[in-house]
């Protein structure tokens, strides 16, 4: 069952990941966007990730999704329907270059040595038993707030940084 | 499922390469690079079923560092646009010789 989820979840994410790249208009981009993050959440749950596939479908495909959503509307760039893709010839070549990096990668997971080859169960059943015990948001939270507290502090100043750059380079200049 | 989710993980940042260097829409290249790093997240995910918890505090913090990229990002697209009236890159000539 797990495994059928595993592909149906897989199909959709790679086709809309496509469909990000070809989509003719950019909103039609950014719904297969969410499509794509969606699959990936669902993903997250058949990993056994629960709280970052939450987190997942509420910061990515809900407000990061919503922000580009609000700049192609606020730029009116909804009507523009041709697709900016490079040339025949340079997308051709790009496909072709991606692809072969796509085709090493998954040599070097799959091949002998590859990291295929972890044993993925022997931790996972610690793993299992330590999320029943502590739950979702604490098998995050523990570690988070103990060996993590500085780069998550950080993470919070980072955040202040962006929102003050944000304003700063988006506001009208005041003359 | 690690080596499936790995697989996945290659070829969603392949796919995400791919878009980053073949369009001209400046929004569209950010979406391919959200892409990207989701990619990457699913991987740190993966490995988490066989390293430890680590890699998903990892993805939890790439996450938030997206959403700041996110801003950051956009708002330069708004203030470019103001100035040329495009997003197309091809139209940001400024720095090129």
């Amino acid at each position: 069952m797990a495994d059928i989820l595993f592909f149906v979840f897989a199909a959709v994410s790679v086709g809309s990941a496509f469909g990000v790249v070809l989509a003719r208009s950019p909103v039609g981009s950014l719904l297969s966007m969410v499509s794509t993050l969606a699959s990936v959440a669902g993903i997250y749950i058949l990993l056994e990730a629960h709280f970052l596939a939450a987190i997942q479908v509420m910061v990515y495909a809900g407000a990061i999704m919503v922000l580009f959503l609000f700049v192609i509307m606020l730029l009116n760039l909804g009507h523009d329907y041709q697709r900016d893709l490079k040339g025949w010839a340079a997308s051709l070549i790009l496909f072709g270059v991606t692809g072969a990096m796509a085709g090493v990668l998954a040599t070097r997971i799959v091949g002998p040595g590859g990291a295929g080859e972890l044993d993925a169960l022997a931790n996972a059943t610690a793993l299992d038993a330590e999320l029943m015990e502590k739950g979702a948001v604490g098998i995050i939270a523990e570690p988070l707030f103990t060996r993590f507290v500085v780069p998550f502090e950080m993470v919070g100043i980072l955040l202040l940084v962006a929102i003050v750059g944000a304003l700063v380079l988006a506001k009208r200049r005041v003359s | 499922m690690l080596t499936q989710a790995l697989v996945l993980s290659a070829i969603l940042f392949a796919v995400g390469t791919f878009g980053v260097l073949a369009r001209r829409n400046a929004i569209i290249m950010f979406l391919c690079i959200e892409l990207q790093l989701n990619a990457v997240n699913l991987a740190l995910v993966a490995f988490s079923r066989a390293v430890g918890i680590d890699g998903q505090v990892f993805v939890f913090f790439v996450m938030t560092v997206a959403a700041a990229e996110a801003a950051v990002g956009l708002a330069i697209i708004i203030s470019i646009f103001r100035h040329y009236e495009t997003v197309n890159v091809d139209a940001f000539n400024l720095l090129k010789w």
